[in-house]
């Protein structure tokens, strides 16, 4: 009860923080809250189950793209809603069609995935519609965009949470254990995998879309960028994928690095990156929050 | 969980420890320094673009001003310029930060654009909302006008998709006119923004002009194997060839071309037929292709550009929208010896002066650059401008080109 108050208190003051900060900070805040609610989607999914997905930008672009498509037709609420929508049943079909892969085959058609659905899009772009960069003339400011995504990361943490605690946790822990193990126990593999990676996916579309208003400008080249893929996995690594808050506390700092390594070095950041990627897998293979647990075991044993 | 929530705050503490480091490492320009600020993509798909066409001329332009002793200021004062550079990793969120950086935290003077139609429309609202004018170079858009209109501080200097296709379907007419080329086009593009703008504005400027399109295929972007592309395009009886390709398929297709013996009396590629490297791709074979943009080589302005670029950075500079970027920071150079640093004078001076530059004597249309090239050619090893044929340092095109 009281861990929840504390995140509640939390939240709130991260909501007032606005009227404080100057429009970069803020910028810096919509930056964080972003890639903490990408890798908490992620996680929830990924986290327990260890399916690598790199599909990340895949629903991220379509996200962006929807708002895009929609944003002069429709009211914003409604464009939202078809873009969760889309998402969900774009998850369904890759869902369906995939979750029976596993290891390094599930992550190769994740890649992929990202790539199929750019070039879908350009094709239809290209060959039905005439066009192919759209733009996106919505009134919303910064700080409108930065409660939404600070909503949904609050949402994605929640919902993870929450699902942590019911059957579909424990089912997803069981896959993530031993897929044999948990299949013969009675847990209905597909079907399990299916939900966690539905809400995932929805989740992820809509940070592409509540994000993408700040570009005005949209193609395909634009939104699908698999940078986007890579920061999410590597974020939720460094934290800790299958811990609640593991994602956070990988995504904020490699923001605040990512960002000071920008501004410092612009000739050398990816370098950077890939040393991170290394130095994650290698150093801390199941996150922080579990290297320390480890460190303050051993200091405990150590002090005995 | 009680582990988690201590780890939790002991990040938190770091970030803002973070934050307050790139808060302190931000030193304050002193009073008689101009500070400049950009954000390009250094790194990402972007880098290329910008690595050739966008930093070198901002550097070049620094240093050809800090030489001379500074910015001219209204009283006559001269005022050394300050830089401050991010990379947005080709992302448009990075750079979006990167502005409101620049704006808010650093308070730079001015503001230079970054590389691509996508990057300059995603900063026009900041740039608009901060006051800052956008000298917007390397975007080419059908759209500009309405662009101008929605963010009134905002300038447009390439030209849009239709204008190139027009001026490329004027240079073909009079071919087809004097009796030298044959109606049809064999026309191939790349299925991305540029591609598809060209593309949609040459369909109905070659039917305007009485030419008969025979092929009309678009590829995907990063293809390398064009020999299918081009031997379809050979055997479809065109006398010219037409690519509104990116630069690495347009030396991919010349390369096709040479080692296929394809020779079509008009060879067009499209971004990079205009790159100072083109002649090495074509093995020293470029004369009498065209290409998108082109420069008056024979004007001592552009001759010593050339010059100093080559020095500077090492190469010459591309003959479509370098010589444009180096004029846009002369304009804003001589904006700021008339009226000062205020933006909202600035940008009014930018709307309506006249300006000296390099590329001649510029004044904008509806904040708009219309007088440029549209068309060039490879001739004697340069790049020189075809179309619009009527504009002063045009040259007549050789067509047919000379084989391979």
């Amino acid at each position: 009860m009281i861990r929840l108050a504390i995140a509640l208190l939390a939240l709130a003051a991260l909501a007032v923080l606005p009227r404080f900060v100057s429009e970069y900070e803020l910028g810096l805040l919509i930056g964080m809250a972003s890639y903490v609610a990408l890798a908490s989607a992620w996680a929830l999914f990924s986290g327990h189950t260890h399916y690598i997905s790199l599909a990340t930008v895949a629903f991220y672009g379509t996200g962006a793209y929807t708002v895009a498509v929609l944003n002069e037709s429709l009211p914003y609420p409604a464009v939202l809603l078809c873009a969760a929508l889309i998402g969900a049943a774009m998850a369904l079909l890759v869902g369906l069609s995939t979750l029976r892969l596993s290891g390094i085959y599930f992550v190769i058609f994740t890649f992929g995935l990202a790539e199929l659905v750019r070039q879908l899009i350009t094709w239809y772009e290209v060959s039905i519609t005439g066009t192919l960069g759209r733009y996106i003339f919505l009134d919303l400011t910064a700080r409108d965009i930065y409660w939404q995504m600070l909503a949904l990361a609050a949402i994605a943490i929640g919902l993870t949470a929450w699902i942590n605690r019911t059957r579909l946790g424990l089912a997803l822990r069981a896959i993530g254990d031993d897929e044999v193990v948990a299949a013969h126990s009675g847990i209905h593999l597909a079907r399990t995998k299916l939900v966690a990676f539905t809400i995932s996916a929805t989740l992820i579309t809509l940070v592409g879309a509540v994000g993408s208003p700040r570009w005005v400008y949209v193609e395909p080249l634009i939104v699908f960028n698999p940078t986007v893929s890579f920061l999410t996995v590597i974020m939720a690594l460094l934290g800790g994928a299958n811990r609640l808050w593991g994602p956070l506390v990988g995504a904020i700092p490699l923001f605040l690095l990512f960002e000071w390594l920008s501004v410092n070095f612009p000739d050398t950041y990816p370098i950077f990156l890939g040393l991170m990627f290394i130095a994650v897998v290698f150093v801390l293979p199941n996150g922080v929050l579990a290297g320390l647990d480890d460190l303050r075991a051993w200091l405990g044993r150590r002090g005995k | 969980m009680k582990i988690t929530r201590r780890n939790t705050m002991r990040a938190l503490a770091s970030g803002v420890a973070m934050t307050m480091l790139i808060g302190a490492n931000l030193a304050h320009a002193a009073d008689d320094t101009i500070t400049i600020g950009y954000a390009v993509a250094k790194t990402g798909p972007n880098a290329t673009g910008a690595g050739i066409t966008t930093i070198p001329n901002y550097e070049l332009w620094v240093k050809d001003v800090n030489a001379a002793g500074g910015l001219t200021m209204p009283d006559g004062s001269k005022r050394m310029i300050e830089v401050i550079e991010y990379d947005d990793r080709s992302s448009n969120e990075d750079l979006v930060r990167a502005i409101e950086r620049l704006a808010t935290k650093d308070n730079v003077d001015l503001i230079l654009p970054p590389w691509g139609t996508g990057s300059n429309l995603a900063i026009a609202p900041l740039m608009d909302r901060f006051g800052y004018p956008q000298l917007g170079v390397t975007a080419v858009t059908d759209k500009a006008p309405e662009f101008a209109a929605r963010w009134k501080r905002s300038y447009w200097m390439l030209g849009g998709g239709h204008d190139y296709a027009n001026g490329l379907a004027g240079v073909l007419k009079a071919a087809v006119a004097a009796g030298t080329l044959n109606n049809k086009i064999a026309m191939v593009s790349v299925a991305d923004g540029f591609g598809i703008d060209l593309v949609n504005g040459a369909r109905p400027a070659f039917e305007e002009a009485g030419l008969e399109v025979v092929y009309d295929k678009t590829y995907p972007l990063g293809t390398s194997d064009f020999a299918a592309l081009m031997a379809e395009a050979q055997a479809s009886g065109a006398d010219s060839f037409v690519a509104f390709s990116y630069p690495p398929d347009s030396f991919g297709m010349t390369k096709t071309a040479q080692s296929m013996g394809y020779n079509p009396k008009v060879f067009y590629v499209g971004v990079g037929g205009a790159f100072p490297i083109y002649g090495k791709i074509a093995d020293g074979k470029q004369e009498g292709v065209m290409s998108i943009g082109g420069v008056n080589a024979a004007s001592p302005a552009i001759q010593d550009y050339f010059a100093r670029h080559t020095d500077s950075a090492g190469a010459p500079p591309d003959s479509w929208a370098s010589a444009i970027t180096y004029a846009s920071l002369e304009m804003l150079a001589q904006s700021v010896e008339r009226v000062g640093l205020d933006h909202e004078k600035l940008a009014q001076e930018l709307s309506t002066g006249t300006f000296s530059t390099i590329i001649g004597d510029v004044k904008l249309e509806d904040n708009q650059l219309r007088d440029l090239w549209w068309v060039g050619q490879w001739q004697n090893g340069t790049f020189v401008a075809v179309n619009p044929a009527d504009k002063d340092g045009a040259v007549a095109p050789i067509v047919p080109k000379p084989n391979w």
